[in-house]
């Protein structure tokens, strides 16, 4: 089970996503579908048109820079962050 | 006993102000949508939702829905996209909001007008307009203005539920009678203070408005002038005589006397706040042949305010209210038509935009 952590913007926006959750995926692609079946919509906020990673959503496993092809194993560490920017 | 209710959109939430109908005392509650941009945030008359039209940096764009008066939000973006069949356009924002006869348009940048028929649940793409001169160009990045060009604002015919009017940024104004399946461009005797191609689009539509008391008289700020129309939009004739300037975004008119219509005229260079540092509110009574300045109770001194494209709103009382909200986060109000204002918010983000309903 990968070991996924996401941006405290999420979990406001639908009910009991917790910010840290483990994952049985294959690639980052499968990861979120699986959260969108249980979330409806969450794909939407983090992926855009293509389906491409929106531009301001970095994703990293095990520390390094990850798309939405990015394999997973089961210890895989996986950060989903939100670029840091605004004000 | 009625609620008289402000929607105000803000680049960090929306916020719901609300009073009696005495409208002199107001409660602020949020911010809601948990901070995300909100542009324009509107009521539904029929259903009693409330809509907010968002876009995160980080999330994208969605819209948002209350039913119980703001107190709990639901977002959506559930068929908010373009998709490969129409023409590589891409959703960046949703920007302007319409709710009428039984469900909610929204008007998307890239240019295209997207329906809920479920309460915003989920949205289908009703039209991008396709077919409409000069239609292959609205997204060349080499066209682009900074941002770029969308569809802000839907305006609905309060009778035909397939007849409404859209502005598209930078191109003008376009009728459907038959929900977005054909269009006619409505741009004529606008001015342009650029060269055009076709006579029939290139127009900076910034915000239109319908008389209530007159379907067929239409009023509209544009980026040269305000201007009329007597025929429901087929022409225009300018009415800019008299204002410190033909530049601004918001509008108003009144809901019970075709003649009377209210402006917040800017300076229309970088700037774009109210002229020479003092706050205004402009108002016709003869249908743009002479115009008043109401500036009692505004600030009249270092008062740079901007006021974006929805950021006027008038209630429909049997004496009106006037409602505006400003790029620096104050909200004022006028109980008497615009005779007299009173700031009723002071510390909000930067307003988006103001919408006012009466509710039960």
């Amino acid at each position: 089970m990968a070991d996924l952590h996401l941006p405290p913007t999420l979990p406001p926006l639908y009910r009991d996503l917790p910010r840290r959750l483990d994952i049985e995926a294959a690639t980052v692609e499968e990861a979120i579908a699986h959260l969108d079946e249980r979330w409806p919509g969450l794909r939407d906020r983090l992926c855009e048109q293509g389906p491409v990673l929106r531009r301001h959503i970095h994703v990293y496993v095990d520390r390094e820079r990850a798309d939405l092809d990015t394999a997973l194993d089961a210890r895989s560490r996986v950060d989903v962050i939100t670029a840091i920017s605004g004000g | 006993m009625s609620s008289t209710v402000l929607l105000v959109g803000t680049r960090k939430g929306c916020f719901v102000l609300e009073s009696d109908q005495d409208r002199r005392d107001w409660q602020v509650r949020g911010p809601y949508c948990e901070g995300w941009p909100v542009y324009h945030a509107v009521h539904d008359p029929d259903s009693g939702a409330i809509y907010a039209a968002a876009a995160s940096e980080w999330h994208g764009a969605g819209v948002w829905r209350s039913t119980d008066r703001g107190e709990s939000w639901e977002l959506s973006s559930e068929g908010l996209a373009y998709d490969d069949g129409d023409g590589g356009l891409k959703l960046s924002k949703i920007s302007g909001l319409t709710a009428a006869h039984g469900r909610v348009l929204a008007g998307a940048e890239a240019a295209g007008v997207f329906e809920s028929r479920d309460g915003g649940a989920t949205w289908s793409l009703l039209s991008t307009l396709d077919g409409q001169p000069g239609r292959e160009r609205w997204n060349d990045p080499a066209n682009q203005p900074p941002g770029h060009l969308g569809l802000p604002a839907i305006l609905p015919d309060p009778d035909e539920p397939s007849r409404f009017w859209a502005i598209v940024q930078g191109v003008g104004i376009f009728e459907t009678a038959d929900d977005g399946a054909s269009w006619t461009p409505r741009n004529r005797g606008l001015r342009a203070d650029w060269p055009l191609e076709n006579p029939e689009v290139g127009y900076c539509v910034h915000k239109l408005v319908m008389s209530p008391a007159d379907r067929e008289r239409f009023y509209q700020q544009n980026h040269c002038g305000m201007h009329r129309s007597d025929d429901g939009g087929h022409s225009w004739v300018e009415i800019t005589d008299g204002l410190p300037s033909d530049f601004g975004f918001a509008a108003a008119a009144h809901p019970h006397d075709r003649d009377t219509f209210y402006v917040i005229p800017l300076d229309p260079g970088h700037g774009r706040c109210m002229h020479d540092g003092a706050a205004a509110v402009w108002r016709t009574r003869d249908a743009g042949a002479t115009w008043q300045r109401l500036d009692r109770g505004l600030p009249q001194r270092d008062a740079w305010l901007g006021v974006l494209r929805e950021g006027l709103a008038i209630d429909s009382l049997d004496t009106p209210g006037l409602y505006f909200g400003t790029s620096t986060g104050q909200v004022f109000a006028s109980t008497d038509e615009g005779e007299s204002w009173s700031e009723i918010a002071s510390y909000l983000p930067s307003i988006s935009s103001v919408e006012v309903a009466v509710m039960d």
